[in-house]
């Protein structure tokens, strides 16, 4: 198709042929570039998966000798994402009810752009404030408190200094509230004003609106937005690594919220440069990347078809 | 505005009693004094008065736009709700001002009921749950206490039968009449005293308009019920009191059958003869 056409094609929308298959190409490209990466990660894990099979899942040892097992990065992620999900998101929806249900109209605004720019700030930004101002408050005010008191505990052993799981998950959460609350927000605010006149009208005040009409409303929604949220928890590379500490094999099976840890993505960032090509640590971590991409792509899935289904169904309702 | 409020026992009203404006009935429920609205600059009702009699059925008739949503609106403070939106002067209920320093919006409501014009039953809960929502609401949690008043509203609200064996389904499943009917049970169950209904019927058929109407007609001895509607046959059918709007002024108010047959004004008798509206 060569440019005049395109041009006849954008000033005649009736002509939408263009567009139809202009579409059709760049929404196929997409599915091509991810099918693609798919390839290209099970070729390169391919050796390392033949020789050790199941126990490359289940595996804790990381080194040429004793072979190479992704458990520990598989926990860490989970465990990191775990802490961001429970700490992030009641405090989304604590913003996100306050933005759509309570806040004056000048908050409503000045907050929302606020938490759009948190969105925007780049996760090494993230990271280095997590390296020099929170990990020295988890060392200070949770670590070492926590460890005087309940040290016999295996969860609250570890000597390393705020570089730790905790650290790690907190960055997290703080990293995940932006898409979390923004989304929930969006969600609750398209709640029919039907909905809420029908709590109102029973006698409900402002809250039990909130409980009764907005929140079950769209708590399919709201879920969406956490899950979305754990896929980011997942997936953050940067910020991770400059708080969790980077220990490699048994040692980085998360038993203690102060050991220091790794996570899939931040194992790959950590060592994919060092890897020789062609060895079986290369493979390894390339098998890590392919597990990693199958769990924040099952997860993204979940997440989109959580929020579209609640905001198509708004759509079509009642009001 | 002109008044013709002749009932057997009443002497027909005075030219002097009909424009005073605050002229009480001796069983008024509702009555408005000089009740102004606006949605931010846009004034909607103007110097509203009107009294509506205890167990009565009035209804609301006007020309779209012309403030009829609005007035009944004010009458539980849910105008309130609209960002912008304020009004001036008073609104009594039982004789005293419902927009009064210190009246929390919240116990008018439980007073004052409300049906919409689009059925809005909560889809996530249960029929049963949704008809119980006001209760819980209040604090009930006596199990005996909420069957009892659920079965009692989904009767009333002429329900029960049809849905008896499935108060687990959700609320949401039910057809269009059902959900209205459904929405009017809820509204009974916490046994408000005036029952505010915006144009229940105009998303039903005529068999589920037919069966919301029987039940008005078989609640207004214990309700007072207000009634906005569309339709002239269904005001006349089911109103003791009709009141006609024009925009955001009470233009003509009375008796259902003599508003019907002799309008006084002539904007009234234009509007009944679909002149325009
Ligand atoms: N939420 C709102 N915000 C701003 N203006 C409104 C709002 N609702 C109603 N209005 C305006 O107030 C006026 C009266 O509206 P109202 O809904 O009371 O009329 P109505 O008599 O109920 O009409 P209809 O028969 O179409 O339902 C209209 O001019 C309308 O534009
Ligand atoms: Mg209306």
């Amino acid at each position: 198709m060569n440019f005049e056409k395109l041009l006849e094609g954008l000033k005649h929308p009736s002509s939408d042929v263009f567009f139809k298959y202009g579409s059709l190409v760049f929404a196929a490209s997409v599915v091509g570039v991810i099918a693609l990466s798919m390839v290209v990660l099970v070729r390169g894990a391919f050796p390392a998966l033949t020789s050790f099979g199941f126990r490359f899942l289940t595996g804790v040892n990381w080194d040429a000798a004793a072979g190479f097992g992704a458990l520990p990065y598989i926990l860490g992620t989970l465990v990191t994402a775990s802490i961001a999900i429970i700490i992030g998101v009641p405090i989304s929806l604590g913003i996100a009810i306050f933005l759509a249900e309570m806040a004056p109209d000048v908050i409503k605004v000045a907050v929302s752009n606020i938490i759009e720019l948190l969105a925007a700030v780049p996760s090494i930004i993230y990271g280095l404030w997590g390296l020099y101002v929170l990990r020295v408050w988890v060392a200070n005010y949770v670590q070492y408190p926590l460890q005087n008191s309940f040290g016999f505990l295996p969860i609250f052993s570890g000597t390393s200094y705020g570089l730790n799981f905790l650290t790690a998950g907190l960055i997290l959460a703080i990293m995940i509230i932006p898409t979390v609350a923004s989304i929930s927000r969006e969600v609750m605010v398209s709640v029919p004003v039907s909905q809420r006149e029908a709590a109102y009208s029973v006698g409900a005040t402002r809250w039990e609106v909130v409980r009764m009409s907005v929140l079950s409303y769209a708590r399919s929604g709201i879920f969406g937005a956490a899950v979305l949220g754990l896929g980011r928890a997942v997936g953050e590379t940067m910020a991770v690594t400059m708080v969790i500490g980077g220990a490699t094999g048994a040692s980085a099976l998360p038993t203690s919220l102060f050991k220091p840890g790794q996570t899939m993505a931040t194992i790959l960032v950590n060592q994919l440069s060092e890897a020789e090509s062609g060895s079986l640590q290369l493979a390894a971590l390339l098998g890590i990347g392919l597990v990693l991409f199958a769990i924040a792509f099952g997860i993204n899935i979940v997440a989109q078809l959580l929020v579209w289904r609640v905001l198509k169904v708004q759509a079509g309702a009642v009001e | 505005m002109t008044l013709h409020l002749q009932t057997e026992e009443k002497q027909p009203l005075s030219r002097e009693e009909i424009l005073q404006p605050h002229r009480t009935l001796e069983n008024s429920k509702v009555r408005t004094e000089d009740l102004d609205a606006w949605y931010g600059n846009n004034q909607v009702l103007k110097k509203l008065n009107i009294e509506v009699r205890e167990h009565s059925v009035t209804a609301i008739i006007g020309p779209s736009g012309c403030g009829k949503s609005t007035l009944i609106r004010c009458l539980n403070r849910m105008h309130e709700l609209v960002p912008r939106a304020r009004t001036s002067g008073r609104v009594m209920l039982d004789g005293s001002d419902i927009y009064a320093k210190g009246i929390d919006p919240v116990t008018i409501r439980r007073r004052v009921g409300m049906v919409f014009q689009k059925p809005n039953p909560f889809p996530t809960m249960s029929v049963y749950d949704n008809v119980a929502a006001g209760l819980r609401l209040n604090g009930e949690r006596n199990h005996s206490v909420l069957d009892r008043a659920v079965q009692q509203s989904l009767e009333l609200a002429f329900l029960w039968d049809e849905v008896k064996g499935d108060l687990d389904k959700s609320g949401a499943s039910l057809s269009g009449g059902q959900q209205q009917r459904l929405c009017i049970a809820r509204a009974l169950a916490v046994q408000p005293e005036v029952i505010l209904m915006d144009e229940p019927c105009s998303a039903l058929d005529p068999t589920a308009t037919a069966k919301i109407e029987e039940l008005i007609a078989s609640i207004k001895g214990n309700y007072t019920v207000m009634i906005v509607t569309h339709n002239m046959q269904q005001a006349a059918r089911v109103s003791d009191f009709t009141a006609f709007l024009y925009l955001g002024q009470l233009i003509e108010y009375g008796e259902t059958t003599s508003l019907f047959e002799n309008p006084v004004e002539e904007l009234t008798e234009r509007y009944l003869t679909g002149k325009f509206g």
